[in-house]
């Protein structure tokens, strides 16, 4: 069995797995800040049941993302070390900048805000909710910053065959660094935002009427028409970026074999790459010469420019084509959600029901832009400077297939009962409504005790 | 030895590094001790015990992250060689913390029925865990030896570290606690003291003989004179808070930290014992950790954000934890 293919797959899941939490921590902190905002500005109770409702969320998805997190802090060493050890002076200053300036903060003021309502006043809690949504915001910009900088390696030199850094502020704000991290940003917040609406859709189809049902949904669905056209704009921009840096993963993304003008946009395909060529194509005549280049006889590159040394293709041009479609179909969702809301002060049943699944689409979505950019990035590990293939440790392959097979098993059934719990949270939250009373919550409310009373 | 940045910065990251996982040892010590007492506590008493370590588990995680993440940012030619070497059981702990770390969460969440599976899942991984991290020392002080002696070595440092652990909980349950559970766990941990003091005890005798460079650098004169603090006041404190485990719980609580206390500061100890057998080595035998840092430079910006931020870190620690301080009562969400 062959360990790197093995550690690929691994890492792949590890990482597929991981994503998909802080991919919801990192919004959900700020809206729960929202929630909190405006209990304090309007003391309506409704607004902390929302908080109260999302903040479980929230811990659960925190605690299976940190403990994710912590296998892929081990996995460098375990399957990649020849990673750190050509470009450790880089990679680790930003990673020990993330623990230290995102992690702790985080995990030190989790605690505050999921138990500590009652034990602090309201404003030293309010406190805790900025600086647990600025943490998670905080880990995400070193992570992006290092991921960035293997896509678009900047500021640095070879020296001994090990690069050194010469241009701190280049490394961290390398020249694809500003639009992965809105990208991302935006990813989340539109993941977070479909995730509300889609199990307060939930509650909705199960007879909930009540205020912080009303509440999450409308936040949720104005959240996501809102962010749906500034993302699709930020992911033009994006896109053109890469063009400008990684023009062999544009090529793959289209599935353009040969570098030249009039380039259609395909609409499907199944690309065959011992062939080099598309079979079953749907395509817009001009269309990728006119987005990518705005004129149709844009000249647009081709894989030919890049012999033995693109990604593999039918995963980026999948990748790319199932992340566009899901944002499409967001855009739709939303907007038509967001109509009914404004005018109607309603929700049609059957785009109640389709709401329902439409909360993992931010998870589908982020998954296929995330294999879109990652393998995109092959063969290299870091751009230009190290490959895959020279970064893979010595294990034996039958110890990697083990542990695989193990990580896999154990993430399916975790992801069983993560969707379970947030599905019965969701039922209950619906059958409670707004008549449970939160008593601890409105005494607490009333008369602040101070901390250690 | 010169006393410039380059000699100076790895031996600084060593020590924070050190730190980082004494600190880690003592605070999610507890944490996973109370997930393996959890096999001899009552439904009621879990709930109680959970509520003990629930604010905090997250931050004392945390210094498992920096303690690997100064590892892997200021030694990553160490850490690829102590990892690779470590595979399998590196994976067991970290199937054992993923378990430990959800379950915690899922037991709150999840329908009443099922919240008893999601009990024996804390356990087990906390279990695995301990295990696993102890099999980890004793291979790694051994050179990193995965044969049958190194093999037979580990397994008796997971012992000795899942009772210590288990130890450091009962403490632990001991300060958060009162009534009934409070003398159970007095209970506990003296049978946890007696289980890790005999490990503790194997370990010592057969580290110096499993290892000739540990035997040569504990017994030569005059380090044995210097060094005979460490073994002695360890086990005079051992003795010290075994007696005590008859006394407690004194009247008005007092002193209930006091086990706690006394048991960091044996691990202290014993780690200090530790640190010394190692010393130069970050890979025993193979590599100093001269030979395995990272760039000066790089060190150097690291070395500056720690120096800025680790005050703070500790400092928000203490304040969560005083949010959090005296008995443990019903851990809410509202």
């Amino acid at each position: 069995m062959d360990p790197l293919i093995l550690s690929r797959i691994q890492f792949g899941a590890n990482i597929s797995f991981h994503i998909l939490f802080p991919t919801i921590t990192i919004a959900l902190g700020w809206v729960l800040l929202f929630f909190k905002l405006r209990y304090n500005a309007t003391n309506d109770s409704a607004w902390m049941r929302a908080y109260f409702t999302w903040v479980k969320v929230f811990a659960l998805s925190f605690a299976m993302g940190v403990v994710s997190g912590v296998t892929m802090s081990f996995q460098f060493g375990t399957n990649w070390p020849g990673y750190m050890e050509k470009v450790g002076n880089i990679a680790g200053p930003l990673l020990a900048y993330e623990i230290l300036t995102a992690f702790f903060l985080e995990a030190a003021f989790l605690g505050i805000m999921l138990f500590g309502f009652r034990r602090v006043s309201n404003r030293v809690h309010t406190l805790a909710t900025v600086l647990v949504a600025g943490g998670t915001t905080l880990s995400a910009f070193w992570i992006i910053a290092l991921n960035s900088w293997m896509q678009t390696p900047a500021g640095f030199e070879i020296r001994d065959g090990v690069a050194h850094a010469v241009d701190w502020w280049a490394i961290v704000f390398n020249p694809s660094m500003p639009y992965r991290l809105v990208h991302m940003l935006l990813a989340s917040g539109l993941t977070v935002s479909f995730l509300i609406a889609g199990l307060s859709a939930l509650r909705y189809l199960h007879g909930d009427r009540s205020e912080s049902m009303w509440k999450a949904l409308r936040t949720g669905v104005f959240t996501a028409a809102i962010l749906i056209p500034v993302q699709i704009f930020a992911g033009d921009q994006h896109g053109l970026n890469t063009l400008e840096h990684q023009p062999q993963k544009v090529a793959a993304m289209e599935a353009n074999w040969n570098t030249g003008p009039n380039v259609p946009l395909i609409l499907f395909a199944i690309p065959d790459e011992a062939a080099k060529e598309n079979k079953f194509e749907l395509a817009v005549p001009d269309g990728a010469s006119l987005i990518l280049r705005h004129s149709a006889s844009g000249v647009v590159p081709g894989l030919n420019d890049y012999p033995g040394n693109h990604p593999p293709v039918f995963p980026v041009f999948w990748g790319f084509r199932i992340m566009v479609g899901t944002g499409l179909l967001m855009l739709a969702v939303s907007w038509s959600a967001a109509f009914f809301l404004k005018r109607r002060h309603s929700l049609p049943k059957p785009l109640a029901m389709l709401m329902v699944p439409m909360a993992l689409s931010g998870w589908l979505a982020t998954l296929a832009g995330w294999y879109t950019t990652e393998i995109g990035r092959q063969p290299w590990l870091v751009t230009g400077v190290l490959k895959t293939a020279d970064a893979v440790g010595p294990v034996a392959g039958s110890h990697v297939a083990l542990t695989l097979a193990i990580y896999l098993i154990l993430y399916a059934l975790l992801l069983i009962a993560y969707l379970g719990v947030l599905v019965h949270l969701a039922l209950k939250a619906a059958k409670d409504g707004d008549t449970s009373p939160l008593p601890g919550v409105m005494k607490a409310a009333l008369s602040q005790p101070a901390a250690g009373e | 030895m010169t006393y410039d940045w380059p000699t100076l910065l790895p031996l600084i990251f060593a020590g924070l590094m050190g730190l980082a996982i004494l600190i880690y040892v003592v605070l999610d010590g507890f944490d996973l001790g109370i997930g393996i007492l959890f096999a001899a506590a009552e439904d009621a008493e879990q709930d109680t015990m959970i509520a003990a370590i629930g604010p905090f588990w997250d931050a004392n995680e945390t210094w498992l992250v920096l303690a690997v993440g100064l590892l892997l940012v200021a030694f990553p030619l160490a850490h690829g060689i102590i990892l690779t070497a470590l595979y399998i059981p590196v994976f067991v702990l970290l199937v054992g913390l993923i378990l430990r770390g959800v379950a915690f969460d899922f037991r709150a969440k999840v329908p009443s029925g099922k919240k008893h599976r999601w009990n024996r899942i804390f356990f087990l991984g906390s279990l695995i865990a301990s295990l696993a991290q102890g099999y980890m020392l004793g291979v790694y002080v051994l050179g990193l030896d995965v044969g049958p002696g190194g093999m037979a070595f580990g397994a008796l440092v997971a012992f000795c570290l899942a009772a210590a652990y288990a130890a450091m909980g009962a403490a632990w349950v001991i300060y958060k606690t009162e009534g009934e559970l409070q003398k159970k766990a007095v209970r506990w941990l003296r049978t946890a003291l007696v289980l890790t003091a005999l490990g503790m005890a194997a370990v010592s005798l057969a580290t110096p003989f499993a290892s000739p460079r540990i035997f040569a650098k504990w017994f030569v004169w005059p380090e044995m004179l210097y060094l005979s603090p460490l073994p002695i006041l360890s086990a005079l404190l051992f003795l010290w808070l075994w007696r005590q485990t008859f006394h407690l719980p004194k009247p008005d609580d007092r002193h209930s930290l006091t086990p706690f206390l006394t048991l960091a500061a044996i691990f202290a100890l014993g780690f200090a014992g530790l640190a010394w057998s190692f010393y130069p080595f970050v890979v025993p035998d193979k590599l100093t950790i001269w030979q395995a840092a990272s760039a000066p430079e790089s060190l150097a910006i690291i070395l500056v954000g720690t120096v800025v931020v680790l005050p703070v870190i500790i400092f928000y620690s203490f304040y969560a934890y005083r949010v959090f301080g005296g008995k443990a009562t019903d851990l809410t969400y509202d």
